[in-house]
This record gives structure tokens, sequence and C-alpha cells, in this order.
């Protein structure tokens, strides 16, 4: 194995672990939020027990995100350092804003939030969780920025004085077409794993209270306050999970043509499209080399509605993008155009195709798999949201089941693998390009680290994070079985008296 | 190797050198005193109660200190791209030490309350303390390397010879990085105690004092070798920064001494500013020394600031966004310590147990 193998396998394992806490996060952080208004707004318990339960699973996540973040700003450094150097000056700018602006701003008012109950006046307290939740996704926005250049890289030229891309329009970098897209995309994705979770607890906890009684059957007044509140927080949750829906599905079809304009041969491979074609697969078995179908189920004319916006229209296979004179190499977009990076770069990446040659499509099954089950666990979880609401509606209420309760885990695991694939679909798909049709993903690692290096690296993250994940599950699976807290008013509220305790500490 | 390079000069670039000076004094200002309190928890802590307190006095604030480190590595990266480059590949194995303390650390912090067993909570009150000493102890041996320059060789890439860190891990540890390296341990113990002192009543507060004096006089020890070392053996070569470097290791040693012997008369608040004061200088004494050759000694590859350095364009987009955000970061930062400003008694200490 070589370094820069054992660095993607670091890359997409980290990565992918991380962004399990990040759609929680941004989403829980803007809910337990909305909670909390309307917990001020209404004076009902109901709610401020509803901000505190899924206030505390945000916070269990929370802290996973935040110490597995610190490794992706360092990783670029370490493993890929001729990658940071070249792009650097484009790349590093978002990595900085979004430590100024989104970090600073997430970490301190987190910890306002969380020990500032009873201490802060309600409206400011409740305004520290709204800069959270802001900052969390502002986060979000500076990440894809830096993301989409990796895609798409505009706003930048190359300079054979100091040997590398250099910012020349940083409106040009915040316009990126693809980063409009994916930030459109992204932020209801996240909202997706929220709206699943917060509704497949609240129906769980629900098929506990109520076990199968109709609300109005309920004969114990805090049972059916209680059922009542879980029975609120399904229906809150399952709305959010299904509006994020639609808008997930609508931002996905801007998306897919903002990358096929951008990157033909990520829709191609997608597709597992070998030849120019207009129809979208249902099905395609491969070579596993990915030089031909085997197989395929096909909905004629349907790709070139997704690619193009006209049903029928075609898109380039992955076959005639492939197979281009490799001497006078130029990498182009659908309309046969360049980023004026790319065509400045052009010269330096001929020398390095003459000297290595270059394998220009993607692992044809990991992207055509990997966009399908995206979709396929994103409409699962809309469908599960539509189902919950359907469940409940006459005043029904769940039973306690065995399987129910073995469904209701899956449920926000869906959307949040869907996040995964979308992912793993993207960063395959660039492939195998680290900057797309600029510098190959070969050329970015680090020259000066070792194979061991990486390796020991991967193995110690892996140990960790394995670990975490057993102690966060735990956690989480412990808060959510204890169920609503109890939210009695404390008598010290905006005390002075410094031997008061503390309304929250570690 | 690069030819000659005619890169204009642009002015930003030693601002930039200078605001990511500030933000690692801000980082070891802030983290150093959270540091410190993880890293004496089993020490000063005596039962449950003491270490909740000592964890409670940080509580609300370490994740927003950290973010100063975040943003010095994030800042490097934007405004010196071969300077995050070359420093974060060749120190490959120390980043990871700092990198799995600090990760283990910020977990147990927000977990350690999660569960009543006493075991659970032992586990991750020393998580948090030796995810607290790594990062103090490499980032005091790293610091101490970049006074003396870590080596730098080329290496082929597809855009030309790149350069790497040519010293080898255990090349790190010569006798000045091994004070540097416990220099740092035991100035943010001292620091960390202060803070204690700062924010407690009780036995807490009087036992921290002593701590903070007993550690004071012997970081003022340490920071006065390490001075004398840096100024004799790895002295910088211009005689106005070699004047600079000499005052302000000698400042430094001065502040720590005169922080010791405040806290032993319990003048809390003084001592707490004068020990950050003495590592802030302490930083700034060695930011003078890495002044243009950013912590390195190139050998046959040009390197040093202005070639590590990102565009001029870019700069200045980091300049304006800089000069807007950093001011409003330290309004809310300062707000935050405003309003948890209370000091903490094991009487603050709430008694139901789990908040999970």
């Amino acid at each position: 194995m070589n370094a820069e193998l054992i660095a993607r396998w670091q890359f997409g394992i980290t990565t992918i672990y991380h962004f399990l806490f990040v759609p929680i996060t941004i989403s829980l952080s803007m809910l337990v939020a909305v909670l909390q208004t309307i917990w001020l707004k209404t004076k009902n318990d109901r709610y401020l027990k509803l901000t505190k339960f899924y206030g505390n699973l945000f916070l269990i996540n929370f802290a996973l995100g935040v110490v597995t973040g610190i490794v992706q700003e360092f990783q670029f450094g370490m493993n890929w350092s001729e990658y940071s150097r070249f792009v650097g000056d484009i790349f590093g700018a978002p990595l900085a804003l979004e430590a100024l602006i989104a970090f600073f701003m997430e970490s301190t008012f987190v910890g306002l939030w969380i020990f500032g109950w009873g201490r802060l006046p309600e409206k400011i307290h409740l305004a520290t969780i709204y800069l959270t939740a802001i900052a969390t996704m502002l986060s979000a926005v500076f990440i894809l920025a830096a993301n989409s250049f990796m895609q798409n890289p505009v706003g930048a030229t190359y300079n054979p004085q100091t040997h590398r891309a250099e910012l020349t329009d940083f409106g040009a970098v915040l316009t990126n077409p693809v980063f409009k897209a994916t930030v459109m995309h992204q932020i209801p994705a996240c909202f997706l794993v929220g709206g699943a979770l917060i509704a497949s607890i609240a129906f769980w906890q629900l098929s506990k209270v109520a076990n199968g009684r109709r609300t109005t059957a309920i004969t114990d007044a805090a049972e059916v306050e209680e059922a009542r509140t879980w029975r609120w927080a399904t229906k809150f949750g399952a709305w959010v999970l299904i509006i994020s829906g639609a808008l997930t599905a609508l931002s996905g079809d801007t998306m897919g043509k903002a990358m096929v304009d951008a990157q033909p041969m990520k829709m191609a491979s997608a597709e597992a499209a070998y030849e120019t074609t207009s129809d979208f697969s249902i099905l395609t078995i491969g070579k596993l080399d990915g030089s031909a179908p085997i197989f395929t189920i096909k909905v004629p004319g349907m790709l070139g509605f997704l690619s193009n916006g006209k049903w029928g229209s075609t898109i380039e296979g992955i076959n005639e993008l492939k197979d281009v004179d490799l001497k006078n190499y130029a990498y182009e977009n659908k309309y046969g155009k360049q980023t004026p990076l790319q065509s400045s770069y052009q010269e330096v990446l001929r020398d390095h195709i003459a000297k290595d040659g270059i394998e220009l499509t993607p692992i044809i099954p990991v992207t055509y798999w990997a966009f399908r089950i995206m979709i396929t666990l994103g409409i699962i979880a809309i469908l599960a949201g539509v189902v919950m609401l359907v469940w409940l509606a006459k005043d029904r209420n769940p039973k306690r089941m065995r399987w129910l309760s073995a469904v209701l885990i899956l449920i926000p695991l869906s959307p949040l693998f869907a996040n995964s694939f979308g992912w793993l679909f993207t960063e395959m798909g660039r492939q195998p390009w680290i900057v797309a049709g600029v510098l190959p993903t070969t050329e970015g690692v680090s020259p000066g680290v070792s194979a061991a290096s990486v390796l020991t690296s991967v193995i110690v993250y892996t140990l960790i994070y394995g670990i975490l994940a057993i102690v966060e599950v735990g956690l989480f699976f412990k808060a959510v079985r204890k169920g609503l807290p109890d939210v009695a008013p404390t008598a010290h509220d905006h005390d002075e008296d410094e031997d008061a305790p503390l309304s929250f500490a570690y | 190797m690069f030819p000659i390079l005619e890169i204009a000069h642009s002015p930003l670039t030693p601002v930039w050198f200078i605001l990511i000076a500030v933000l690692w004094i801000g980082f070891f200002f802030l983290e150093g005193f959270d540091f410190g309190v993880a890293m004496l928890l089993p020490f000063l802590g005596k039962d449950e109660t003491d270490k909740r307190v000592m964890v409670n006095t940080i509580g609300p604030t370490w994740d927003a200190n950290e973010v100063w480190l975040i943003t010095a590595g994030g800042a490097m990266f934007a405004a010196f791209p071969g300077w995050y480059a070359s420093l974060f590949s060749g120190l490959y194995l120390p980043l990871l030490l700092v990198l799995l303390g600090l990760i283990i650390r910020g977990v147990s912090f927000e977990y350690r309350s999660k569960h009543p067993s006493s075991k659970w909570r032992n586990t991750f009150d020393w998580m948090a303390t030796i995810g607290s000493f790594l990062p103090t102890l490499v980032l005091g041996v790293g610091f101490a390397n970049f006074v003396r320059g870590i080596a730098l060789g080329p290496k082929a890439t597809l855009n030309g010879d790149f350069p790497v860190v040519t010293t080898s891990f255990w090349g790190l540890f010569t006798p000045f990085a091994l004070i540097g390296g416990l220099l740092f341990v035991i100035l943010f113990c001292a620091h960390g105690a202060g803070f204690i002192a700062l924010k407690t009543t009780g036995h807490m507060h009087d036992r921290a004092g002593r701590t903070a004096t007993r550690l004071g006089w012997l970081a003022a020890l340490l920071m006065a070798a390490w001075a004398v070392m840096f100024n004799t053996m790895y002295a910088p070569a211009n005689g106005t920064q070699h004047l600079l470097t000499w005052i302000l290791a000698v400042l430094a040693v001065l502040l720590v001494a005169v922080a010791a012997l405040l806290s032993s008369r319990e003048r809390d608040g003084f001592a707490f500013i004068l020990n950050g004061a003495a590592i802030a200088v302490m930083m700034a004494a060695m930011f003078v020394k890495m002044w243009v050759n950013i912590g390195f000694r190139p050998v046959g590859v040009p390197f040093d600031m202005w070639i590590a350095s990102s565009s001029p364009y870019t700069l200045k987009i980091m300049t304006i966004a800089a000069c807007v955000m950093v001011p409003i970061v330290l309004i809310y930062q300062a707000w935050s310590y405003w309003v948890f400003r209370q000091r903490i008694s094991r009487d603050s200490i709430p008694s139901d147990a789990v908040h999970a």
C-alpha cells in the first residue's frame, strides 16, 4: 500500500465519521431553538421538556462533532501538503473564515446556552441557541464553498512563478454554481436527519406511554399529557422530515444539472452510462473494470431531463469522455469550456500525464451504487415520515412492539446514511482529480510523509473513533430511554447569591 | 528548485505573520489555563465535588478557547499555505499526538457528567488530564524547535521542489526542546492553578493559591533556564532582534516570578493576569526569532515567510474579514466570561449528580 491510498482511506474514514455528527448538529440546534421559541411564546412546560430532552441529545452529538472536526482541518496539511500548498491561496480562506466566523460563534454561544439556563434573561438565552444554530450552518456554507472549488475550480488562475493556483476573483468562488446548488441540497438534507430523529424517538416514546390506546382512552392525567407531548413531537418531526425531503429532492435536481455542466464524467459514472444516452438507469450491472455494461433496466429519456432539463436529450457516455487524446489532454465541461485555472495549468498537467499517464474514470460501481443508495435512503426517510403521520391520524397511537422499536432505530439512520453516501458519491465521482481538471489526486499527497506514518494515524483514529462511537451511542440511547426531564422551576433564577447551586454543571 | 522569485513582497504578509502570532498567544493565554486546570485534576481535586468545582470553572468557556488554535491553524493555511503545508506534514507524529489529546479531552468534559458511576468519571477525568498534558508538552517541544529552526530539504513534486522537513522525530528532542516542553507544562499548570484560585472560594481557593505559588516559582526557574539557552544557543543573528529576544525573555521570567509572589499574597486577579502576560511575552520572544524564517532552516531549497505567503489579493480579503470579525469575536467572548464571572464553591455544585 502506498501513502496516497492510505491517505485517501483516512480521509474517507475520518470525513464520513465526522459527517455523521454534522447533519444532526446543524438540524437539531435549529429545531431545538424552534422548540424553545414555542415554549417562550406559550409558556407551556411541554415544550420546555422537549427543548431540554432534544437539547441534551444535540449536546451529546455536538461534542463528538467538535472533536472529530479538528482532525479535518489538520489533515489537509498532514496528508495532503502539496494540495494545501498548491490551492491554499484559495482553499485556505474559507477554512480560516469558518474558524473565525462560525467556530468562535458556535463554541461561545453553545457554552452560554448550556450553562445559561436561569442565569441569562430568557430572550437572551433563546438568542444563544439561535446563534449556535446559525453558526453551525455558516460553518457548512464555508466548507461547501471550499469543496465546490475542488469540484469546479472557478475564480483562480495558475501562477507559473509561484507554481501554484492563486485567487483572482473571490466573488466567483462564492457564486460558483456548484456551490449554490450544493448548499441548497445539503442544508435540507441535514434537516431530513433532524426531523427523522425527532419524529422516530417521539414515536417510540409514544408507543411506550400509550401502548396502542387512543389518547382519549388513557385515564392517568400525567400519561395523557405525556402522550400528547410525544404526539406533537412526532408530527413536528415528521413535517420537518417531509418538507425538507421535498426541498432536498428539488435541489438535488438542480445540483445534478450543475454537476453535469462542470463534471460530465461524474454524471456519466453515476449512471454507469458507458455510451452517450438519454436513459435513466434503474439498474445497471457492469464489468468491474468499468468498461461496459452487462445488464441494464432503463427509463428512456429521463436522464436527459435530469441532466439538461429536456426529456430525451443526451449526456456523453463514459467511453466518449474517456477516449480522448491524452497527449493534448484538456479537461472540459459540458460545453467544451475550461475554467481559467484549468486552462492555465494545462501544460503542467500534460507533463504529468506524459510521465505517469492518467485513468480518467472514477470507480464506476462505487459512484453508481452510492448515487442510488443515497436516493433510495432519502425516499425511505420521507415515506417513513408519511407513515408516522398517517398512523397518528384519528387519535391513534402505536403499540409497544419489538419490530417497531427496531424499525424506529433505522429511520433516522436512513437519511443520515443518505448523507454519507451522497458525499461518498460526490468525492469518489471527482476522481482521479483532487481539483477537477487541474491537480490529480496522486499529486496532492505530502511528499515527505511515509506510508507508515499515515498508516499509524489511520489506526489511531479508527481505534479511538470506534471507542467514542460506542460511548456516544450508549449515552444517546440512555438519554432517549430516560424520556422527558423534570422541569420544576428552580428557586435560584437570576440569583446573585454566590453559594446558589449552578443551574447546570458538568 | 524554484527559480529565484521576483515576487512583490506584500505589506500584508508581515501583518499576517503578526496576526498568527497573536492567535497563538491568545490560544496559549486562554487554553493555557484550561490545560492547566485539567492537568491538575488528579492532584488538586480531593474528591468528586472538588473535581466538579475545577471542571466547572472552565466548563462554559474551554471550547471557545480551543477555537483559537483552530483559527491559528486556519489562518496559517489561508495566509501562509507553504508554512501550513511544510509544518503540518513535517511534524506528522507530534501533531497526531496533539490531535489525540484534543479529541479525548474535548469529549471528556462533555461526557463526564453523563453517568453517575465514579469509575466512569475517573476515566474521563484521566482522559482530560492526559489529553491536556499531551498537547501542552508537544507544543512546548514544538515551539522550542521553531526557535532552533527545523531543517528543511527539497523533495520533487509535479510543481517543482517542495520544502519538506528533514529533522527526524527523535531529532526534535534536544535539551532545549525538553526544557521548552517542561516549561509549557509547569507554566500552564501554574496558570491553571491561578485561574482556579481566581474562580473559586473556600478550601479549593486556598489550595489552588498555594499550588499556583509553588508551581509559579518552579516555572520562573525553568523560564530563566529557557531564556538563557534561547539567547546563547539559538540567538537571532540580527542584533536588534537579539536585543529584543533578551528583553522579552527576561521580562517573561520577571512576570512569572512576580505572579508567583502575588499569588502567595492572595492577589489572585493580578497574579493570573501577570502569569498570562508572561505566557504572551514568552510567545512574543519566540515569534521574534521566527520572523521571516518562520521556524525553519532550509537547506538547498529557498523558503521563508515571503515564499510561504498567500497572494496579496487573498491577504487583502482575509485582512478585511479579520478587521471586521476579530473585534466582534473578542466582544462576545469577553461577554461570556462576564456572564460566568461568579466564583464557584463546593456549594455551587448541584446535588443531582446526573444530567443525562
